[in-house]
């Protein structure tokens, strides 16, 4: 089965082929079927290679063919699969395939349906080929290539403004993170001599400390571009302007992991590169408590979980920073199918009411929405890492690492963005679900998704309920750090066997945490004790400042797009007047030369064979001339 | 007795210039080509006698003769051609009045 692991991302191809071809013309509604099932293919052959890795095959190279070879410079088309491969294979796949089929119901009425597909493919064709690729070049290739899909797909919807500029805004901000990935990748290939993973990583001792901090700093911003980490976090909100199903697998579940994934498979050069992974570390924790604050106070339900988004990646990149990167994947894995079927479930509520995304509208739905409403309160529970739901286990784990790992600043910025998070999960849920419906002619349309759309997230919830402890349990050493230790961990890094006491204790304080958001929720918005309006009142300023995103959009806005617009304008000027000018001033002469020219040109034959007679006079005398020693050289 | 070189160059060049002369001072089209033709054979007579006068060393000069021979019969084809249709197109061989090319 291993070696079948390129037909993995062969069927998404496929369907993005067909569907880009024939979508338009032909097939229709029938692209979401096509595609549906090439990816439920892939899932099924990434089942099976998953269990052939679990079966003992640590480490396969499985080589397309040679895509590059110049001199010493070997890049193939190989994939390299592994335990951490393996599971991000699985993990992209089956959720793709469930947001695929959601996409079916969500996208029915939508005139651009084939046109859906067709980027949605392609977005997972490149997601795979980015988490399969065995070097940074095929890496980055993938990489590329879900930012394009994840651009297109923004402004999926690109008839109205917002879309557009927000898609224009992702494709911008990601494209700087690129820039950082680039240099991480020319400095690695320049230190080592490849841009392989195994023959990198085998390496790794011969670069200097400087060299290595350049690169992993370098990839690190990448990943912050990609990721949306502070500074280039300010995409992904906006992106919630495309179609529900993409911010779910794109935005939520897949692409925005590809920043993890990059720093966990980087982990020997990170763990080699003194202070890289403490700054990795830093930026998720503020990244994590910065994001969840902002969520505290937003009324579109899709802003809160895409906030939620930006903070919980936080959390996987805090864990990459304190030397726990299987913790980092194992809830990038949760996090997948809880924050997949968080946003399918305000994509049913939003569809169920026919387009509306603002919560002060909602209320009372769960009578109206009951499916979406319990598959949504598993995984805002989930979210709120309640036990013994799948967030649960992996977030503790991440807490209970940066303690372990000696940094209990660290510790408490997790332990206090899961009473945030909790808090404005429960918010969420409370607005949408619960109370008195605010908006009754809303309220009366509301109706349940049809079974395409339900039947996902209830796969989902099935994910979110048991994912975590089936593979978290028992922590520190259940099956997913079995499985995953050998391929990530590395040297260097310290080992913890903590006493289970600890882990209680540290998981105690960790699910109270979680209990204590939920309660001040509960508190505020089932009893108006205090009442939220009083306390957004009382906090004017900082209730203010959360409400703008901590004017970052302002801060870019009048500082770095302001200058970059002055510098470009300079720009343009020059090549409007210099190049351009130079351009025309060229034509322009010749058209004068030739308009004085033309003048020879006289119509009358006597003159054309009298002007050549004259030109072969003048060869003769020339060259009888120097023949006869008249002229001398 | 051999007739000298010289001679066939003087006749050569006799030839060439009144062809010339022709090609510069006449204006009927079907002139100038007969005048033209008459330069190509001025050419040929030199490159004949040239040919024969140093055969000991090279005698290439009179198969490029046979060259231009053919040369000349395809340019009296093109030529005419184009007089003929110049001649459909204004009733006239006169290459003053035909001065559509006018820049």
């Amino acid at each position: 089965m291993i070696q079948n692991v390129w037909l993995i991302p062969a069927f998404p191809l496929a369907a993005f082929l067909i569907d880009g071809l024939f979508g338009r013309r032909w097939l229709h509604k029938w692209t979401g079927i096509i595609a549906s099932a090439a990816v439920g293919l892939s899932a099924l052959i990434a089942i099976g290679v998953f269990l052939e890795v679990l079966g003992g095959h640590e480490r396969t190279t499985v080589t397309l063919y040679e895509w590059i070879g110049v001199g010493d410079f070997h890049i193939n088309i190989a994939a390299l699969v592994d335990p951490l491969s393996s599971v991000m294979l699985l993990v992209v796949t089956v959720v793709s395939f469930l947001i695929f089929v959601y996409s079916n119901g969500y996208m029915e009425h939508d005139h651009g349906v084939h046109r859906f597909f067709t980027w949605l493919s392609l977005f997972v064709f490149a997601m795979l080929i980015l988490v399969m690729a065995d070097n940074y070049l095929l890496m980055f290739v993938g990489w590329e290539g879900v930012g394009l899909c994840s651009y297109l797909l923004i402004g999926f919807w690109f008839e109205r403004p917002e879309p557009y500029v927000a898609a224009k805004k992702a494709f911008v901000m990601n494209r700087i993170g690129d820039w950082g990935y680039t240099i991480g990748m020319i400095t690695t290939f320049l230190v080592f001599g490849s841009m392989q993973f195994t023959q990198v990583f085998e390496h790794v001792g011969i670069a200097t400390q400087a060299n290595l901090t350049l690169i992993c700093i370098a990839f690190f911003f990448g990943a912050t571009g990609k990721s949306a980490q502070l500074p280039l976090h300010s995409w992904l909100p906006d992106a919630m302007e495309g179609p529900t199903p993409v911010s779910a697998l794109i935005h939520a579940a897949t692409m925005v992991t590809a920043g993890v994934y990059l720093v966990a498979r980087s982990m020997p050069l990170f763990a080699a590169a003194g202070p890289s992974l403490a700054v990795v570390g830093i930026v998720g924790a503020v990244t994590a408590i910065f994001a969840a604050t902002i969520a505290l106070v937003q009324f579109d339900i899709k802003r809160v979980m895409a906030y939620s988004t930006v903070s919980q990646l936080g959390y996987m990149f805090l864990a990459l920073g304190v030397g726990a990167p299987v913790a980092a994947i194992f809830h990038l894995a949760t996090h997948a199918f809880f924050k997949a079927l968080l946003f399918l479930g305000s994509g049913s509520v939003i569809h169920g009411l026919g387009g509306e995304q603002d919560m002060r509208k909602m209320g009372g739905l769960r009578r109206k929405l009951p499916v979406t409403y319990w598959t949504m309160l598993l995984a805002g529970g989930a979210l709120a890492a309640l036990p013994p739901l799948a967030g649960f286990w992996s977030k503790d784990e991440i807490v209970a690492a940066a303690f372990l790992a000696g940094y209990p600043i660290l510790w408490a910025v997790g332990i206090l963005t899961a009473v945030l998070t909790a808090f404005y999960v429960t918010r969420a849920m409370w607005l949408t679900f619960h109370g008195e419906p605010r908006d009754h002619h809303l309220y009366d349309h509301a109706h349940e998704s049809p079974a395409v759309m339900t039947l996902p997230l209830m796969a989902l919830a099935v994910g979110t309920v048991v994912l975590g402890i089936a593979i978290g349990f028992p922590p520190e050493t259940g099956f997913i750090h079995r499985f995953l230790s050998p391929a990530v961990e590395v040297e260097g890094l310290v080992e913890h066997a903590p006493e289970a006491a600890t882990i209680l204790v540290l998981a105690a304080i960790s699910v109270a945490a979680g209990v204590l958001g939920i309660l001040v929720g509960l508190s505020m918005y089932v009893r108006h004790r205090p009442d939220p309006a009083a306390v957004s009142r009382a906090a004017g300023p900082i209730y203010r400042l959360l409400v703008n995103k901590y004017f970052v959009d302002e801060l870019y806005d009048r500082r770095i797009v302001e200058a970059f617009r002055a510098a470009f304008g300079a720009m343009w000027a020059f090549d409007v007047h210099v190049i351009d000018g130079l351009a025309n001033r060229l034509g322009w002469l010749a058209g004068m030369s030739g308009s004085s020219l033309r003048r020879a040109q006289t119509g009358i034959v006597g003159n054309y064979a009298l002007t050549i007679v004259a030109g072969l006079l003048v060869v003769l005398v020339v060259y009888g001339g120097y023949a006869a020693g008249i002229f001398t050289r | 007795m051999a007739v000298p070189l010289g001679a066939f160059i003087a006749v050569s060049a006799v030839l060439f210039f009144i062809g010339t002369a022709g090609v510069l001072v006449r204006r009927n089209a079907v002139v100038i080509l007969m005048s033209v033709e008459l330069m190509l054979n001025a050419t040929n007579l030199a490159l004949v006698a040239f040919s024969r006068r140093f055969s000991s060393i090279d005698e290439r000069g009179s198969v490029f003769v046979v060259f231009i021979f053919v040369v000349a019969a395809a340019e009296v084809a093109v030529g005419l051609a184009i007089v003929l249709s110049a001649y459909r197109n204004k009733p006239t061989v006169d290459v003053d009045e035909i001065r559509q090319m006018r820049g």
